[in-house]
């Protein structure tokens, strides 16, 4: 099992089998890591505004500085329409970190490693985006395909480009982060396994790799997040405020 | 640089899984749709958990916490203003003060050595006054007693001739011959004793 890398992103079942219907939705260890993830979340935000004195605490300065970063890239990105999705994004953000966080402990189970986690976030993000965009600008939301300053020529295969492009967005979105959290996690095992292979003399090269590889891991699951978070301000500053 | 990366780490994963697929029958534990319903269940339900608790009572805790210390802030900051303000008022008018304090000291000290000026200028006039008088009384006295020395040198001569002459002849002579010729010797010789 240790040797295969792939293992580590099995799912399996904790406790009974829970069939709702047709549906099986027991409870596994990908929702003991998001329950974990959450329940950590939730503490550490309600510790974090629980009291307010001038000078914070620790735990506090934690809380205030995420709102205030997740604040100012929504308002950098998608401007002040944005605000009343805050609290959607600011979830959204410290749900992927968490979960990327948590799977850089050893033997944990990386949530945001699976496919169809991150699809169906995505799935939600751009689903709720055209909703938005259409109502915010009704059948005007369509103009998003139609570029402006782009020759008469030109413009049937740029529309079709663009609708492809738009709809790729929930695949795009969702394989990468599953696709950087699945990468770096079998890289890391793939590495560890080296040093186990060859031992006591030459393990000592895929050790020191490793070492700078968790380095690397523990940053990317940062910017994963950072980046599944901009990307739908982003997609939400298109549905808010049609340039085209 | 840090896209170069990822891109590396994606062609690598796409190696790891060919590896992968080919070691193991199930493949990618990813695309086994076995638990897909259960994790979309867990997701949906933790999340939408999370953001509610989140939305509708930690991130309004927060904002509220950031707004009431900005506001708090800006307030000390207005109050410390006006104190700096009050105490700059407060500092000019103890300068006022001081500058009033010396002006009027200047004043007094002057006013106080003219005073003692007139003053000593009228008593010295008084003085001078005194000693003048003095003087000129004195002259006068002088005067009188030169005016007089005259008449008593007469006479003490006239007394004294007599004298002699009745101790030398043995008789009375008449005042009044022995007089004419005193008067005679001191117009004559009165040059000669009273230089003037």
């Amino acid at each position: 099992m240790a040797a295969n890398p792939m293992s580590q992103f099995d799912v399996y079942r904790i406790g009974p089998e829970i069939k709702v219907g047709a549906f099986d939705i027991s409870f596994t260890n990908a929702s003991l890591f998001m329950i974990i993830s959450t329940v950590s979340i939730l503490l550490i935000f309600n510790l974090g505004s629980k009291k307010n004195s001038i000078l914070p605490n620790k735990i506090q300065l934690l809380a205030e500085l995420s709102y205030t970063f997740v604040a100012k890239m929504i308002s950098d990105t998608a401007g002040s329409k944005a605000k009343p999705y805050f609290a959607f994004i600011f979830s959204l953000f410290m749900f992927v970190l968490f979960c990327n966080m948590f799977g850089m402990i050893p033997y944990t189970f990386t949530v945001t490693s699976h496919i169809i986690v991150t699809f169906v976030l995505a799935a939600f993000i751009f689903i709720g985006v055209t909703v938005i965009g259409f109502i915010k600008h009704g059948f005007g939301y369509l103009k998003l395909f139609v570029p402006s300053g782009v020759p008469a020529v030109l413009l049937p295969l740029i529309v079709v480009i663009e609708i492809i492009s738009y709809l790729s967005r929930p695949i795009s979105l969702s394989v990468r982060l599953f696709a950087n959290m699945m990468a770096g996690h079998t890289m890391m095992k793939v590495f560890g396994g080296f040093v186990i292979s060859l031992g006591i003399v030459g393990g000592w090269l895929p050790l020191s790799f490793s070492v700078a590889l968790t380095g690397l891991e523990i940053l990317v699951a940062f910017l994963q997040a950072y980046v599944f978070a901009i990307l739908t301000c982003i997609y939400l500053n298109d549905a808010l405020n049609l340039h085209h | 640089m840090v896209k170069k990366i990822y891109l590396h780490l994606i062609f690598l994963s796409f190696f790891f899984i060919k590896e992968a697929f080919a070691a193991e029958s199930g493949g990618m534990p990813q695309l086994n749709p076995e638990f897909w319903v259960s994790q979309i269940f867990w997701l949906v339900l933790t999340f939408g958990i999370m953001y509610l608790v989140l939305s509708k009572l930690i991130l309004p805790k927060i904002s509220n916490n950031l707004e009431s210390r900005k506001s708090q802030i800006l307030e000390n900051i207005e109050a410390a203003e006006k104190q700096r303000e009050d105490s700059e008022t407060k500092l000019k008018e103890y300068d006022q003060i001081i500058l009033k304090s010396k002006t009027e000291a200047n004043s007094m000290f002057n006013q106080a050595r003219e005073k003692a000026v007139k003053d000593i200028n009228a008593k010295r006039e008084v003085l001078d006054k005194q000693i003048d008088e003095e003087i000129a009384k004195a002259e006068k006295e002088i005067q009188a007693l030169r005016d007089n020395a005259p008449d008593k040198i007469n006479k003490i001569a006239i007394e004294t001739s007599s004298e002699l002459l009745q101790k030398l002849i043995g008789a009375e002579v008449n005042n009044s011959s022995i007089s004419a010729i005193v008067d005679d010797l001191s117009r004559r010789n009165g040059d000669k004793y009273y230089g003037n």
